[in-house]
């Protein structure tokens, strides 16, 4: 644990909404949601299906397009209508199962939509790649992330859930300048590989980045998180720290059995007092 | 910022070495159909003292030519997992409107040879339009247009092969000697052609974003790339290598003939599978397609001088499509 709550400065906010509001005909999918995700932490967003988690993190990586409300980045209002426009304000996002294309290899997949090309007229007139540039590349963000794959010429689909994982992370925490959504990272890993791809989240936040990490699982959500965004019915019910309540209280918050304090702008509230206990 | 952190990669274990390199030789997919190329000219040499010549060569690569190139705007849009059932039709129509407007409109033969190629550009942009606009499948998209492109050659033509003298329209059928064989332009250029889509599929970004949309077009949209750009401007290109083929079917005949090209669109897509490249999309390479239509081009010459009859030359290309696809979904099993 080695976030900054007991600094004094209170972190700064790096994305955040408010009063999101998204319906598909007469399904309102996010109810006038906030949403808070401070610089440097790991935020774990929770929630029942159908609570509309997914609606959340789709308005806050640009992939829908909110009906009303506001999102910030750094303190200043944005709108997003793609993809690509939250990446131009540093949110990279790695989607459940949709992040690699397997038969290309890793330097391939770590450059793709951004590849590099040679100086001088080879790359501008002949459009020649620098494929030297990039494997070198590739090789260095790999090893800052200690993910442990020697050959960046090999194909993703050679390698394991996990590395794969690991190669759509990295890929992401290279271009990423503010903060990485991760969908789902663990969902068909098993214990070992969730084990690694935990850890390459910490290393992510280590570097700098704020994480939004989306999890149905419990234990893996309260051994990484720093905070707990619990989303129930369109909303934020709860931002919770994993040390000060258990999985059943968050499972309590989650369903409703418990109602958590509203906490509105959690920035304004003094860092570890979010989450009260009712 | 911990990048001075020393203990246990907490990463996977450090991956047991890729591949070997044999391993590797073995499954880069035009090594298979290369092996077998070798293999199946220096059987036909060795039956027949014919074959290996330079003559004999050459007017192979003549007979491959027109379906050689189609194939490789078919390898483009088999590679993004895609089919092109149309290029045949579209070729003949290209070669009719070519044709006609030179010797019938008595146009100046560049300027015929511009609108023919633009006709076929049309009929790739339209193809690419329905797969991307429409989201229709590729197969049924290009049924379709294989049907208008033959109803439109045919009505253009009045059914009327037209004979070609135009010294220009002819120009890729003219040879020169290269140590002792006469040669085509028309070989050069299809030859150079592949190099160039070689060049671009494998060492550019929009070569690489081909595979990709093949491989994976969910990853491939979020990644930030414009798949549907991309599947226009690879169908719209395609279309543009089928007006060349048009063009070089003109020099190779001298006739423009509504009824060419019949089954060239299966022949490309057999010269594609023979070359390696998966039906599924994403994995394959044009050079593998041009060894996959010399395959045909070879069993056919060698069948025709050892004194086979023809239709062994269709059984066994029959055969070999189906050995071609097994072994790209066993290796693909074996690496999933």
């Amino acid at each position: 644990m080695t976030s900054s709550q007991d600094s004094t400065a209170a972190p700064k906010p790096v994305l955040q909404a408010r009063d999101l509001v998204k319906r598909y005909g007469s399904v309102t999918a996010i109810d006038g949601a906030d949403f808070d995700l401070l610089e440097g932490e790991i935020l774990a967003v929770i929630g029942d299906n159908g609570a509309g988690k997914s609606s959340l993190i789709k308005a806050l990586s640009g992939a829908v397009i909110p009906d009303s409300g506001e999102i910030l980045v750094n303190g200043s209002p944005v709108t997003f209508h793609s993809p690509i426009d939250a990446r131009k304000y540093g949110i990279e996002t790695v989607y459940q199962d949709l992040a690699v294309a397997p038969a290309l290899d890793i330097a391939e997949n770590l450059f793709l939509g951004r590849e590099l090309r040679r100086d001088g007229p080879l790359g501008s007139v002949f459009r020649l790649l620098d494929r030297k540039r990039m494997v070198d590349e590739s090789r260095e963000h790999m090893a800052n992330l200690k993910i442990g794959i020697k050959s960046m010429k090999q194909a993703v689909e050679t390698l394991s859930g996990g590395q794969r994982q690991g190669v759509a992370v990295a890929r992401s925490a290279a271009f990423a300048r503010n903060v990485v959504i991760l969908d789902e990272p663990t969902a068909a890993l098993g214990v070992k590989e969730t084990g690694m791809v935990l850890d390459l989240i910490r290393q992510v936040r280590d570097r700098g980045l704020a994480i939004i990490l989306i999890s149905h699982n419990m234990p893996n959500v309260f051994e990484v998180a720093d905070r707990v965004h619990i989303h129930r019915l369109g909303k934020r019910a709860a931002v919770i720290r994993p040390h000060e309540f258990s999985m059943n209280d968050a499972v309590a918050i989650m369903t409703g059995a418990m109602v958590g304090e509203h906490i509105e702008g959690a920035p304004e509230v003094p860092a570890g007092a979010e989450g009260t206990r009712t | 910022m911990s990048s001075t952190q020393t203990v246990s990669p907490p990463g996977a274990p450090p991956t047991k070495t890729g591949p070997s390199l044999v391993g590797r030789v073995l499954t880069t997919p035009t090594v298979g159909p290369l092996i077998f190329l070798v293999l199946a000219i220096a059987f036909f040499s060795i039956k027949s003292s014919a074959f290996l010549t330079g003559g004999n060569l050459s007017l192979i690569v003549q007979q491959v030519m027109v379906v050689g190139t189609l194939a490789i705007g078919q390898t483009l849009i088999i590679l993004t997992a895609g089919i092109d059932l149309s290029n045949g039709a579209v070729m003949a129509l290209g070669q009719i409107v070519i044709a006609k407007l030179a010797v019938d409109s008595g146009l100046n033969p560049i300027l015929a040879i511009l609108l023919g190629l633009a006709a076929t550009c049309a009929f790739g942009l339209a193809n690419g339009g329905l797969v991307t606009g429409l989201r229709l499948p590729p197969f049924i998209v290009t049924l379709g247009t294989l049907n208008i492109a033959f109803a439109l050659t045919h009505i253009y033509s009045n059914d009327q092969s037209i004979t070609v003298s135009s010294s220009t329209l002819t120009f890729f059928g003219k040879t020169f000697p290269l140590g002792g064989t006469d040669v085509t332009y028309g070989s050069v250029f299809m030859i150079a052609l592949y190099v160039l889509a070689w060049y671009v599929l494998k060492y550019t970004a929009s070569g690489r974003h081909v595979y990709a949309v093949g491989n994976n077009p969910e990853a491939a949209r979020l990644t930030g790339i414009n798949t549907r750009k991309l599947l226009l401007t690879v169908y719209a290109t395609a279309g543009l290598i089928y007006g060349i083929a048009s063009l070089l079917s003109i020099a190779r005949t001298n006739v423009g003939d509504p009824n060419a090209g019949q089954t060239d669109n299966l022949d490309s897509i057999t010269a594609v599978v023979l070359g390696g490249t998966s039906l599924f999309g994403g994995r394959g390479s044009v050079i593998g397609t041009l060894i996959g239509a010399l395959i045909v081009g070879v069993i056919r010459s060698g069948l025709q001088i050892v004194g086979v009859e023809s239709i062994y030359q269709v059984l066994i290309t029959g055969i070999l499509v189906i050995v071609a696809v097994a072994l790209d979904q066993l290796s693909r099993r074996r690496t999933a």
